[in-house]
């Protein structure tokens, strides 16, 4: 029986993925994009859907929460693991409530009535085996994946709505997302970019360089010039780390001043965002930014580096994910759709 | 043409009618010498019409009835003045007699002539009123030309870099003073071609002669100190200038035949170029060397040179020493006032006068803890963190960019000024106006600390039009072993931009704290007013 060494092999790829996701996040900056996480845990979870043992729909949701908890803990602020564990388990749900033979429209209303009467889902414990189940689950995880590969695609697609000619467009830092948006643009559309550097990682330049390599005119600044040249730019166009359940963003250090001068001139922030970076979580009062060590010539000073700030969604005029362009009071909306209420905690 | 002899003025114009219509070829040098008297005379015109109004009233009625002959041939030319009192056709009459029946006049000159027109028109008006009280004809025409003192400044060389004609000029002008001209360098921002950008690694002064002849030896070590950055902040920079030119006049001695009070002024203005060339003057210095130019020429011609020369030096050392330190002073006792105890400070960059006000304010024991901000690619902000911790100040730091994150533990943020504008506009040190719009944002007071000496009647609304860009290749990091930037010049659409200073709106500062006090900032212009009223 290859169970046992199926299973070894599944921890063995496990333990590999969550040490991977530590050094991911050591003080280092991150290894990889956000979408390549995304991709990764997804394949893991098809994997351990395939692999691991389970006779009922609770048994699986069990093991994914499990492993999903200890993905959380191994890097807290990559969040894509977390929004990837609690898709699985919407569409686990999904799956098991079509076989059941439920609609899923029902099932998804929080009708006062159901509320009242029957307590809705939660008083389902999974515990009937459907045979089909496996099979579904891990085709509904297939399209997940297919959909996780054509994102950037998706939103750079929508890039000519959004830019016209001769415009001056402001972003900061480097985001894949923002690099592919903005060059698909350049194919027929003439404009020019000013990149915030965004010390102390300056990935801004690395940004800059790559999309004057695709020919579009690009000028580096300094973070401290944001507000100056602000009154010249036309859009502000970013990305983010995480989108938080309000419409607010956790994104890279900056963003808040930027959106603030942006405010100030009543210019438009638009953020590109796929839908698997949108998390359930809300802003912690306790702002956890991530710490990391500046180099510093003094010891008797104390040091702050954040990593991400937070933007308040009054601040932002319209996201662009791969589903489309939505305004910040949509976010909500757009949560219930993808991650059950029940999961936002793992 | 000779009839018209009373003042120098109209002598010297007609000289050049005389010329042209004689058809002479002038050389350059006589085109300049004509172009700057024209422009003389126009000032000249403008300044005096109204205070002379009576004498040159008076001086002109003869000549009406000298130069009668001149009316029929100017009256077709100037119809608009029909209803005028017949001595005010002769007014320009006798200033423009012989090309009046010439058709081809230039433009310029019909200008001159209607301003003229105007100005004796407007001069005749007080002239009626004020013949009834002649003593206090003296008396009114003063107070209106401060206010009516049309403004009509050339806009300075260093914001018309992409004005080919200028940059001639300029050219020009620093061959006749010896001067060696700075290039620019590196591509340059679309928006900002109309400025210089120099680079650090190429100073001026390696395309001197060592030894300098031309220009004295203690100015090309301020220049490159200037230029490499050495010397930096407005105070800073005005105190060496100040210096240097104290080492200056010990060191001049008056050329035979020549008056110090004006030759000195001559001197230094080769000077000043050089210095301009090295890094743009910023509006301290400019306003330091309005200063000496000023005392300079107010030096009486029967002094003896030794006596000028200690009298210019003790000059300079009360500059320094009140508009500088004791403002200084007067400003910190100020400041401690609005300090607490348990107060947070924020500050950002390294301001000599914020720095001296937390020392002071720490000498007073006042607890409060300090959070220094700084920004790529200057990195002032350490020196001012040294400068702090050395006094035992407890103190914490942080980039720009966390400026949002740090800002809610913030009580209070301190902010120096390169400028105050006429318009209330603070220029600062790029950055600023970012720390005072999040400042704004979470409702923290922003306090500005700037000397007078620091004000400027310039206006500016963005930081476009008028600033600096520094060397471009500061931007270039290396991070992880990698740099990223390295050939960007190689790379043609990728531009670095390197300002160095920003215009911060009045509406985001909440106080202005001067050594006249504390103001808020739309009173600016009033203390400029002031300030020339004295003067």
């Amino acid at each position: 029986m290859p169970g046992p060494d199926k299973e070894t092999d599944l921890t063995e790829r496990i333990e590999a993925f969550l040490s991977d996701l530590k050094r991911g996040g050591s003080g280092t900056g991150p290894l990889r994009g956000s979408a390549e996480t995304a991709r990764e845990t997804t394949a893991l979870l098809r994997r351990i859907t395939a692999q691991a043992r389970w006779s009922s729909a609770g048994d699986l949701m069990e093991i994914i929460r499990k492993e999903g908890r200890r993905m959380t803990a191994a890097q807290p602020s990559e969040t894509t693991v977390g929004n990837m564990i609690r898709r699985v388990l919407k569409i686990i749900r999904e799956e098991y409530a079509r076989s059941r033979g439920s609609s899923e429209e029902t099932d998804q209303q929080e009708s006062l009535h159901k509320l009242l009467t029957s307590g809705g889902l939660s008083e389902e414990n999974f515990r009937q085996h459907f045979a089909a189940l496996k099979a579904n689950v891990i085709e509904a995880i297939n399209e997940l994946l297919t959909e996780l590969e054509g994102t950037t695609d998706n939103i750079a697609m929508q890039a000519l709505e959004h830019i016209h000619s001769n415009e001056v467009i402001m972003t900061i830092g480097r985001s894949r997302t923002v690099e592919s948006f903005l060059k698909d643009a350049a194919r027929k559309r003439k404009f020019h970019v000013i990149v915030a550097e965004c010390a102390p990682f300056c990935q801004g330049h690395k940004m800059a360089t790559s999309l004057s390599e695709a020919g579009i005119e690009t000028t580096v600044i300094a973070d401290a010039a944001i507000f100056a040249v602000m009154s010249r730019v036309n859009k502000v166009i970013i990305g983010t780390q995480t989108v938080l359940a309000n419409g607010g963003l956790r994104a890279v250090n900056g963003t808040h001043t930027l959106a603030l001068a942006a405010k100030h001139h009543s210019t438009p922030l638009i953020v590109c965002a796929p839908m698997f970076k949108l998390s359930p979580q809300v802003r912690r009062l306790t702002n956890e930014p991530d710490f990391y060590n500046f180099c510093e010539i003094l010891s008797k000073v104390n040091v702050h580096c954040p990593v991400f700030d937070y933007v308040p969604p009054e601040l932002i005029t319209l996201f662009i994910s791969n589903i489309g362009g939505h305004a910040p009071s949509y976010i909500y909306r757009l949560m219930s759709e993808l991650y059950h209420p029940e999961d936002h905690e793992l | 043409m000779a009839d018209s002899g009373e003042t120098g003025g109209p002598v010297k114009k007609d000289g050049i009618q005389q010329a042209k219509t004689e058809g002479k070829e002038l050389t350059k040098e006589e085109k300049q010498r004509l172009r700057k008297e024209k422009k003389q005379q126009k000032k000249s015109k403008e300044k005096k019409d109204e205070k002379a109004s009576q004498e040159s009233e008076k001086e002109k009625k003869p000549v009406s009835s000298a130069s009668p002959a001149s009316q029929p041939p100017t009256q077709p030319i100037t119809p608009k003045a029909p209803s005028a009192v017949p001595t005010l056709v002769p007014v320009p009459a006798s200033e423009t007699p012989a090309p009046a029946d010439k058709p081809a006049k230039s433009k310029a000159e019909m200008k001159a002539e209607r301003r003229a027109r105007q100005e004796a028109e407007r001069a005749s008006k007080q002239g009626k009123k004020g013949e009834v009280g002649q003593q206090a004809a003296p008396g009114k025409p003063k107070a209106p030309p401060s206010e009516l003192q049309p403004v009509v400044k050339r806009l300075p060389e260093h914001v018309q870099v992409d004005n080919p004609e200028v940059l001639k000029k300029l050219a020009k002008k620093l061959e006749r003073q010896q001067i060696p001209l700075r290039s620019d360098y590196g591509y340059k921002v679309s928006l900002f071609s109309h400025l210089h950008q120099y680079s650090r690694k190429a100073p001026l002064t390696q395309q001197l002669s060592i030894p300098s002849t031309v220009i004295h030896p203690a100015i090309v070590r301020l220049g490159l100190q200037y230029s490499q950055g050495i010397v930096a902040g407005s105070n800073a920079r005005s105190v060496a200038l100040l210096h240097a030119f104290k080492q200056v006049i010990r060191d001049y001695t008056t050329p035979p035949n020549e008056e110090l009070s004006r030759d000195l002024v001559n001197k230094l203005k080769p000077y000043i170029s050089f210095l301009n060339q090295c890094r743009p003057l910023s509006a301290s210095m400019g306003n330091a060397i309005k200063y000496i130019k000023k005392e300079i020429s107010n030096i009486p011609s029967q002094c003896k040179e030794e006596e000028a020369k200690s009298k210019l030096l003790n000059c300079i050392d009360r500059y320094i020493d009140e508009k500088i330190n004791l403002a200084a002073k007067a400003i910190a006792k100020s400041s401690i006032e609005k300090i607490s105890d348990g107060d947070v400070i924020l500050v950002y960059g390294c301001s000599s006068l914020v720095n001296h006000i937390l020392c002071e304010a720490f000498e007073k024991n006042r607890k409060f803890r300090v959070i220094v901000v700084d920004s790529r690619p200057r990195l002032e902000g350490r020196e001012a963190l040294r400068r702090l911790v050395q006094r035992g100040i407890s103190c914490t730091y942080v980039l720009i960019s966390a400026v949002s994150y740090i800002l809610p533990e913030v009580s209070k943020v301190f902010l120096g000024a390169h400028a105050l504008l006429a318009n209330g506009y603070v220029m600062s040190r790029v950055g600023t106006s970012q720390i005072a719009l999040v400042a704004k944002a979470f409702n923290v007071p922003v306090l500005v600390c700037c000397e007078t000496y620091k004000f400027c009647e310039r206006v500016q609304t963005d930081s476009f039009v008028s600033n600096e860009l520094d060397d471009p290749d500061d931007l270039i990091v290396t991070r992880k072993g990698k740099t990223q930037l390295e050939h960007w010049q190689e790379v043609p659409s990728l531009g670095l931009l390197n300002l160095v200073y920003d215009v911060t709106p009045p509406d985001f500062v909440d106080l202005v704290i001067t050594d006249l006090g504390m103001i808020p900032c739309t009173s600016v212009p009033v203390v400029l007013r002031v300030k020339n009223v004295d003067q």
